[in-house]
């Protein structure tokens, strides 16, 4: 891994701004399971009032908003990173079961559960004997 | 502790931007001492006010026990370590991009610090470090009798 891996990378792709500050690509790990999918994002500085997860036909797209990283009364006389919001967009498949999709933020951590579809599930037939 | 002392910074003054950048590089050459990688991970924002400090770093998704901040003198000590879910088998990671692991940091502060008084805490995935300068450690006043 190189040191601008563990740096956070800018999303340029992002156009629609209001807010004059950075966006950044959150880093995720997606793995799967048997019954589903789970997306786990990093967006350090939002908690469940300021993250957006949105999804627009087959387009998953999660946003955070960071305030302030300021701290207060302090000015800044080191930097090793800066802060800003957070947005990335996945194309989920239709296996997705999209009214099941459950989300939970705990110490900027953003869970997505993305549960599988019915028809998608592996199944285990029952074999009789003849 | 490294610092250039004034008379040093007077004999070489011409060699002194040479002598600051080797410092510099040195410094940063051991400031990763204990942890297997020299890479400046997790990075952190460092602010001040009068005689204070604050250090702010990003860290998500960690257990607020699975930090350890400690304090010695003017070196602050950062460690840790993000674990990743347990997977069971047959489960598999389609994509792997967040840190897991442990890792350390540690940082030279230009003061001694008052180590009853710094506070830590967690929030939103955000560590934040108030270090306050020891009283005996700040700049006295000398008066001068005529």
């Amino acid at each position: 891994m190189s040191d601008k891996d563990l740096q956070k990378s800018e999303n340029t792709a992002v156009t629609e701004k209001i807010r004059n500050v950075k966006t950044f690509i959150p880093r995720v790990d997606i793995y799967e399971t048997g019954e589903a999918l789970f997306l786990i994002a990093d967006m350090p500085g939002i908690d469940e009032k300021t993250v957006d997860v949105e999804l627009e036909k087959n387009i998953l797209k999660i946003s955070g908003r960071v305030e302030n990283g300021k701290v207060k009364d302090y000015s800044l006389v080191f930097s090793e990173y800066e802060v800003g919001d957070y947005e990335r967009t996945f194309t989920l498949s239709d296996e997705i079961d999209r009214e099941k999709i459950k989300a939970t933020v705990k110490q900027g951590v953003l869970r997505l559960e993305l549960p599988k579809a019915e028809k998608v599930k592996p199944k285990k037939i029952a074999i009789n004997a003849a | 502790m490294f610092g250039p002392g004034i008379w040093r910074m007077k004999r070489f003054a011409d060699s002194v931007p040479e002598i600051m950048d080797l410092q510099r590089e040195i410094n940063r050459l051991f400031s990763n001492v204990g942890q297997s990688t020299a890479l400046d991970y997790p990075a952190i924002n460092v602010w001040e006010k009068d005689d204070s400090l604050v250090v702010t770093m990003e860290m998500p998704g960690l257990e607020a026990e699975n930090i350890n901040v400690s304090v010695t003198g003017a070196t602050l000590t950062i460690s840790g370590v993000a674990k990743a879910d347990p997977l069971k088998e047959g489960e598999t990671y389609l994509r792997q991009e967040r840190a897991v692991g442990n890792f350390q940091r540690n940082f030279q502060l230009p003061f001694q610090v008052d180590s009853k008084k710094v506070e830590a805490k967690y929030e939103k995935g955000v560590l934040n470090i108030a270090l306050p300068r020891l009283k005996e450690d700040l700049p006295k006043k000398i008066k001068i009798n005529s």
